[in-house]
């Protein structure tokens, strides 16, 4: 590019001095990527904390992909019966498959192999964690809006997926707990009209267990699923980059803009270290807290079973719907439909087809074709927000359900009650929740709209000549007539506070004692162009952000005020 | 807005940049760039990318307290991140060389209880050193930027003249004009599709064949063993007891639809019992034997409460009463738990008089047509 198109041996401005100028001039001659390399890192990245949940669903997978490749070195997918012969006292002798054995292999023959197998084990429960937060922000903050519904539904995909992975993952061993978890799910598919009997024979490859299902899990969780994980994170992140990043609305951000920090140094920098973060994280939780302990649960054994199993987080709801659904069977001439129908394949399948379809669900409702940029606060859409708040509380109760024996025995609550209140919480629980969460957000809609309105409650209070004690707002921008604001509401978060609106210095820095002069601190913020100060240059302020004298705050602002309140007292 | 800055081949042509050359290259000459600072230049390209940047908080003086406290911070981060490394390396290779072994022992060690937790820690320890001290880096020794970039919603001009491209070369293949193509294409699409998964097929495995859903190891004569192999009496258990037991047949301890449950039922118990229509003699005795897989799900049902008759089923907790012909009560199961009829033989131990009378396990969809 510009710079790097003179001719070498030739002088010339711009030619670069430096071994290392060279080395990249003799690239960029041959790749030609100074153009795309300085387009990248000029791309600018909004700055809120919730655009990292992705990120760190992002850096979980390659988590797991580093160490689920190390497990592939000692894993073997097989179902051939032999006999322990290993480190494990308890277990010797016992028949097992070379699944469960070669997995025992990886926690007591294998230097560091615990670390990396429970490593493992967290990184997927953070996978599936981060992915359904990262839904849910872009859910309630209407970013999959046009033109992003594309994104969405590769992110329900991927959700999907990572269930499906898990899944797969879980089962390999071949242990007690997960076997169980298998005969589970051989019954889902049995469950599926007309052709579930077929679907379960070729799955399994005759009838349940045989001697297929892991080696084909083992090719599906290693190399299908994943390879198609991988394939659509590229896209979701191709179309992420090509769309640019949403952004909340605030100063100076536009449907045409995106504000905030470039990718290098800084946002590349704070990506970096999360994702060091993220890793070290799961590490940690991989050493430090046992999950998944096989050698306790023992080989799968279809007559065995322990109580209170409990399968991966991102599991239970399955496992509550099918405790809580009655027990409805629907038979007609001689043909079965089961509840185990009803309560895994088509709940779920209706819970993740609305979310697959909710853009296009809103787009009818709503009539809104328009592309938008700018998030909403949930507030300011109470329907799809109350919506979201009912369908998490279904999942939730669903959720708790999975888990409803351990509450019942740890609380000594009734099993039959735990179920009940499921049964009734699951129909009886979202309406609530809906009902609640639009009441709460139009609460917050008109509390913004009554400070933009009033002002800031500032904590002065005043007593009038009549005796009456008023308290004085803190109008936000210029009032009218009657002392009333006259900012309209932007969708941005309102201030209400009088330190967010610059009614305190910020706090002086160090740890222990100040690392800076306090009256420099003092002069910074006379200087700062944002805010109440710079309209109240002159006036004194004490530590506490308030006048010294009895003045009020809007004083400053309009001097020809005189000492009239601006505003009505609020009653 | 790119340079085309090839050379033309051995076309013949000259060695000069062609007619679409130029962009930045021409405006900006190496002099001018030449005669601009480090800033000057970030912004220029930063402008060409359509960023501005706004707003810039310097970073702290070089030399300054607060510098020098932040850059002391990071650098103390980074040496932790080394430290916990080498700490990481040492239990791992140490442990078994100069350290105690970290494998595991039935006696129980101390060092191998711990040498999982600590390589975890160490590893941990040092990876989010590494972020924390990369946070401290960014935040308090880079200057503080706020860029704001151009979003374009798409091009007109793009789309027409992309549609133009796309609709010219269909134009030229004529497969809007010659109909029997693309017809044919279709169903070459179609048939080639079908050939590509048809592979596929040969996982298919008919469940029809020979009513393995509607059969078991179990039949008649077919002795009933305990996990140990041993057979039965009548007498052997308590009354109000359950045991789980298989059938004495090669693999019958791990064959996924035999598992039983013989249960002794209490005096109390056999004043109640009601057992199902067509099965009163299924029972021996005082023993009654159910399959242990439950009708919803297909795990186990395994926990007996012998003062209520119940048998739970810890997976989805359906309950059945063992004197009601194991009837399910309470949960989401349907069906009964299949009961097997059974007898003692010459011998006195326990036998099965052929196999269940309908499918164990979970219910599908044409249960009710397999027998």
């Amino acid at each position: 590019m510009a710079t790097t198109t003179a001719a070498p041996g030739r002088p010339a401005p711009g030619r670069p001095t430096t071994k290392l100028g060279s080395a990249a001039l003799e690239v960029d001659e041959r790749l030609i990527v100074a153009g795309p390399v300085r387009r990248t890192l000029n791309k600018v990245f909004p700055d809120h904390w919730s655009f990292l949940l992705g990120e760190i669903a992002l850096y979980s997978f390659v988590v797991l992909l580093l160490s689920g490749t190390y497990l592939t070195f000692f894993f073997d997918a097989s179902m051939k019966e032999v006999t322990y012969g290993g480190d494990y006292a308890p277990l010797r002798g016992v028949e097992m498959s070379a699944a469960f054995e070669s997995t025992l292999g990886l926690a007591f023959d294998v230097r560091g192999g615990l670390l990396i197998r429970q490593m493992h084990h967290w990184a997927a429960l953070l996978f599936v964690a981060s992915i359904c937060v990262h839904l849910l922000r872009i859910f309630f903050t209407g970013a999959f809006r046009k033109p992003r519904e594309t994104n969405w539904f590769i992110g329900v995909g991927l959700l999907v997926l990572a269930l499906l992975e898990g899944f797969a993952g879980y089962t390999l061993p071949d242990d007690l707990l997960s076997g169980t978890g298998l005969r589970i799910f051989s019954a889902v598919f049995l469950s599926i009209p007309v052709i579930g009997t077929w679907i379960y024979f070729t799955i399994f490859g005759g009838d349940f267990p045989g001697e297929l299902i892991i080696g084909r899990l083992y090719i599906l969780h290693v190399l299908v699923i994943p390879a198609i994980l991988l394939a659509l994170i590229a896209v979701h992140l191709l179309i992420l980059v090509k769309q640019k990043h949403t952004q909340f609305p605030g100063a100076g951000r536009t449907e045409h803009n995106v504000v905030g920090n470039r990718l290098f140094p800084t946002f590349a920098g704070k990506a970096t270290a999360l994702f060091f973060i993220v890793f070290g994280l799961c590490a940690g939780l991989g050493g430090l807290v046992q999950i998944n302990p096989i050698w306790l649960f023992g080989p799968y054994n279809p007559a065995q079973v322990s109580s209170g199993s409990q399968p991966d987080w991102y599991i239970g709801f399955l496992d509550g719907s099918a405790r809580l659904f009655p027990p409805w069977e629907i038979v007609m001439w001689g043909y079965h439909i089961t509840p185990v129908f009803w309560a895994t394949v088509a709940i779920p399948g209706l819970m993740f087809t609305a979310l697959a379809l909710y853009p296009v669900i809103e787009r009818k409702l709503t009539g809104d074709t328009a592309s938008h940029h700018l998030l909403q606060r949930p507030r300011d859409v109470p329907v799809r927000t109350s919506l979201g708040a009912m369908a998490l509380s279904f999942y939730i109760v669903l959720w708790i359900s999975g888990g409803n024996d351990v509450i019942a025995d740890k609380f000594d609550i009734s099993l039959n009650a735990m179920t009940w209140f499921g049964r009734i919480g699951m129909i009886v629980i979202p309406p609530i929740v809906y009902a609640l969460t639009y009441r709460l957000c139009l609460g917050l809609e008109r509390h913004d709209r009554e400070v933009l309105e009033h002002g800031i409650e500032t904590g002065v209070i005043r007593r009038l000549p009549s005796g009456e004690f008023i308290e004085v707002h803190q109008p936000l921008g210029p009032v009218d007539e009657h002392g009333h604001g006259q900012l309209a509401y932007g969708g941005a978060s309102v201030p209400k506070k009088m330190n967010q609106v610059g009614g305190a210095r910020r706090a002086v820095k160090g740890f222990f004692k100040p690392i800076e002069e306090p009256a420099a601190v003092q002069a910074e913020a006379r200087r700062e162009t944002r805010g109440l100060e710079a309209a109240r240059e002159s006036r004194e302020l004490t530590g506490s952000g308030r006048p010294t004298e009895g003045g009020r705050p809007a004083e400053g602002g309009r001097p020809s005020e005189g000492g009239r309140p601006q505003q009505e007292p609020r009653d | 807005m790119t340079t085309t800055d090839h050379r033309p081949g051995s076309a013949g042509g000259t060695d000069e940049p062609g007619p679409l050359h130029g962009g930045p290259d021409d405006d900006y000459s190496p002099e001018r760039l030449a005669a601009m600072d480090a800033t000057e230049l970030d912004r220029l390209g930063a402008r060409y990318d359509g960023v501005e940047v706004l707003h810039v908080d310097p970073a702290p003086a070089p030399g300054s307290r607060l510098e020098k406290q932040a850059s002391r911070q990071v650098t103390l981060w980074f040496f932790l991140a080394g430290v916990f490394a080498l700490a990481f390396l040492v239990v791992y290779v140490g442990s078994g060389w100069f350290l105690p072994t970290w494998r595991w022992r039935i006696d129980g060690s101390l060092w191998s209880d711990l040498y999982t937790p600590l390589v975890g820690l160490t590893m941990g320890l040092s990876l989010i050193s590494v972020g924390i001290g990369l946070v401290l880096f960014v935040k308090k020794l880079l200057p503080h930027e706020t860029a704001v970039q151009d979003k374009h919603d798409g091009s007109h001009f793009d789309r027409v003249t992309t549609a133009a491209t796309l609709n010219g070369a269909l134009t030229n293949s004529g497969l809007t004009r010659r109909k029997a193509m693309t017809r044919t294409l279709g169903f070459m699409g179609a048939a080639f599709g079908a050939m590509l998964i048809a592979p596929l097929g040969g996982m298919l495995k008919n469940p029809n064949t020979g009513n393995p859903l509607g059969t078991t190891l179990w039949a008649d004569g077919v002795r009933i063993v305990r996990d140990d192999g041993t057979p039965i009496r009548p007498g052997d258990q308590e009354p109000g007891s359950l045991a789980t037991v298989f059938p004495a047949v090669p693999g019958g301890h791990f064959s996924a639809d035999s598992p039983l449950m013989l249960i002794r039922l209490r005096p109390e118990q056999m004043a109640e019992v009601q057992p199902r229509a067509g099965q009163e003699d299924f029972g021996y005795g005082d023993y009654v034997a159910y399959s242990k897989i439950c009708t919803h799900a297909g795990c186990p049902v395994s926990l007996y409460e012998q003062e209520t008759s119940r048998i739970l089923c810890p997976c989805h907790q359906s309950q059945f009463d063992v004197t009601q012909g194991a009837k399910p009560i309470f949960g989401p199961a349907t069906r009964s738990l299949p009961q097997l009829p059974i007898a003692v033989d010459d011998e006195g131990y326990f036998v099965a008089r052929g196999d269940f009378p309908e499918p164990i396990g979970p219910s599908f969809w044409n249960i009710g047509r397999v027998s």
